[in-house]
């Protein structure tokens, strides 16, 4: 399904140097993976590069063996959706511009509240307010995620989706995950959360921009110290 | 179709019209024919099909006069005698009706000012459309100033819809500077839409208000400026009355080389909630300054002033493009949705 080869990424003039060090990896289709680490591994870079959001220096994409690599932002959401860890706020722009927009089509107010109640926010308290700061961080995350329920896609990526909200949404978002694994969608989640990393077909380790480690639940979990309840 | 020159300018100008008609919100109908000015310039013509478009009140003024005017049992539509303009008279009790006052300016280097009073009685709940667009296709700037006066009797509400458009290949400036003066008497509310929607070269737009007690003020203002266009939007409230409140939000989008400045001062005589806030979005090399002042006379009186200006963030870009829209279609989309 989507195949890293040998990405690097470094930010010029950086004290770091390096973000990403020579990665190379193969997602299969239909698969659950989680990629995991410390901060500051460089996780959320891989997943930006993968959206065509930041460029490799070094490497190649290929998504279903064509090489994506130069394609925009725009060329790659035909077939990949993309959770931001940061969710956008809009003037002018409501849950349901937004929800149209994810769907490439105009669609009826009815579908729209289909896509928020699957994060567990009631439609007629959401769908036509703006999404603005007058939203918490929970609600926005939540119509971050809605927003990429709503893509037709064939790979869904989520940079670390559990943050900022609670408990409560926490566990509806597990039975997103695992709806989506019994409909077969290639998933990329980037995590630090047990009960997500257990989901995981594949869990891959990241640290200082190189994979550490990869392989099942069984394997990794009793690796990483320190992995949240 | 073989048309003489005097007709190919009449075919423009009713295209121009109703182009303004429907752009300034004046006119929302799809056919053509039923369009308030689409069987010609002939006067009596637009008289009947505006007739046939509006259900109410209105005055239609084009290229500095009238060409239709209607009063209804509960409204009184005038021309005044002493200077250009008209009284427009609301029956105390009105309700949930409407007066519609577009002016449009299809000829190049008219320039005119236009005084219009409303006295709206006690009670009364209306809507005030004054939709406003020149087109300009010769080489004399055409001038527009609408100076808008409402008294507004007390319980009364009012929401006021006024946008502004321009176009037209000449040289000539579209210039168009709006004066609204606002009087709320007690427990009264007035909620004012102010679009400049595209198009207009020049404006200064003066907004001045008092507020008696218990009264409200909303203003929505939407601006936007491009090439060498110049915008400067001017408020002045005076929170005169005992728990009267204002809100006023400008969102704007200056492209290009166009300026723009926003002033908007809340003065608090009495014990009261003010709040402004002017939001812009900066594209090319567009300017925009943003003054606002609070003048708080009294302990008792709240007032908050916010102020951003920034270029459209490049999260919000790249969040659309994930969603499938071009760059280009995402800025659209961001600028579309923030004149909403």
């Amino acid at each position: 399904m989507l195949e890293l080869k040998d990405i690097s990424c470094s930010v010029k003039g950086g004290s770091r140097g390096k973000i990403l060090d020579h990665i190379s990896l193969r997602i299969k289709k239909g698969s659950f993976t989680v990629i995991t680490g410390p901060n500051g591994s460089g996780k959320s870079t891989l997943a930006d590069i993968i959206m065509g959001i930041k460029t490799p220096t070094t490497g190649k994409i290929f998504l279903e063996s064509r090489d994506i690599t130069n394609q925009t932002i725009t060329e790659r959401a035909e077939d990949i959706a993309y959770s931001f860890q940061q969710p956008v706020k809009f003037k002018g722009i409501t849950v349901y511009d937004l929800l149209n927009i994810a769907s490439g089509e105009l669609i009826a107010p009815e579908e729209a509240s289909k896509h928020l109640k699957k994060v567990g926010l009631n439609p007629e308290d959401y769908l036509t307010r703006e999404i603005n700061d007058k939203l918490s961080g929970g609600e926005l995350k939540r119509i971050e995620i809605a927003s990429v329920l709503a893509r037709p896609a064939k790979l869904f990526i989520f940079d670390e989706p559990e943050a900022g909200i609670d408990l409560w949404s926490f566990d509806n978002l597990i039975k997103i995950f695992k709806k989506l694994k019994k409909e077969q969608k290639t998933i990329i989640i980037i995590s630090h959360q047990e009960k997500i990393l257990k989901l995981a077909d594949e869990i891959i380790i990241l640290e200082k921009g190189k994979i550490k480690s990869k392989g099942t639940p069984s394997e990794i979990l009793p690796q990483i110290k320190g992995a949240k309840p | 179709m073989n048309l003489t020159d005097e007709e190919k300018q009449i075919f423009c100008e009713v295209l121009a019209e109703n182009d303004i008609l429907r752009e300034s919100g004046a006119w929302q109908g799809e056919d053509e024919r039923a369009s308030p000015v689409a069987t010609g310039a002939s006067d009596a013509a637009r008289k009947r099909s505006f007739r046939l478009a509006y259900k109410g009140a209105y005055n239609f003024r084009v290229n500095g006069k009238s060409v239709g005017r209607n009063s209804t049992k509960n409204i009184d539509v005038k021309p005044k005698t002493d200077r250009s303009g008209l009284d427009i008279t609301i029956k105390p009790g009105t309700k949930n009706e409407q007066v519609h006052i577009p002016v449009a300016i299809s000829a190049t280097g008219i320039k005119e000012a236009v005084y219009n009073d409303f006295y709206i009685g006690d009670n009364a709940e209306v809507t005030i459309i004054a939709g406003c667009g020149i087109y300009n296709c010769g080489p004399t700037d055409s001038v527009h100033d609408g100076i808008h006066r409402f008294y507004v009797g007390k319980n009364a509400k009012i929401k006021y819809i006024e946008k502004h458009y321009g176009f037209g290949p000449g040289r000539g400036g579209k210039i168009l500077n709006p004066v609204t003066e606002v009087h709320l008497q007690e427990n009264s509310e007035a909620s004012l839409e102010l679009e400049q929607i595209k198009g207009v070269d020049s404006t200064i737009r003066k907004t001045t208000a008092d507020l008696d007690k218990n009264t409200k003020l909303i203003v929505k203002e939407r601006l936007f400026t491009h090439g060498r266009q110049t915008a400067e939007s001017i408020y002045e409230v005076a929170l005169n009355g005992k728990d009267s409140t204002t809100d006023i939000a400008s969102r704007s989008i200056a492209q290009d080389l166009s300026k723009q400045s926003f002033k908007a001062t809340i003065i608090g005589n009495n014990k009261c909630r003010g709040h402004s806030e002017c939001d812009a979005i900066l594209m090319d090399e567009a300017e925009v300054h943003a003054i606002p002042a609070l003048d708080a006379k009294t302990k008792d009186a709240e007032l908050i002033h916010e102020a951003a200006i920034g270029k459209i963030a490049s999260d919000q870009i790249k969040k659309l493009m994930t969603l499938g829209l071009t760059k280009k279609q995402a800025e659209s989309k961001i600028i579309n949705g923030f004149l909403h």
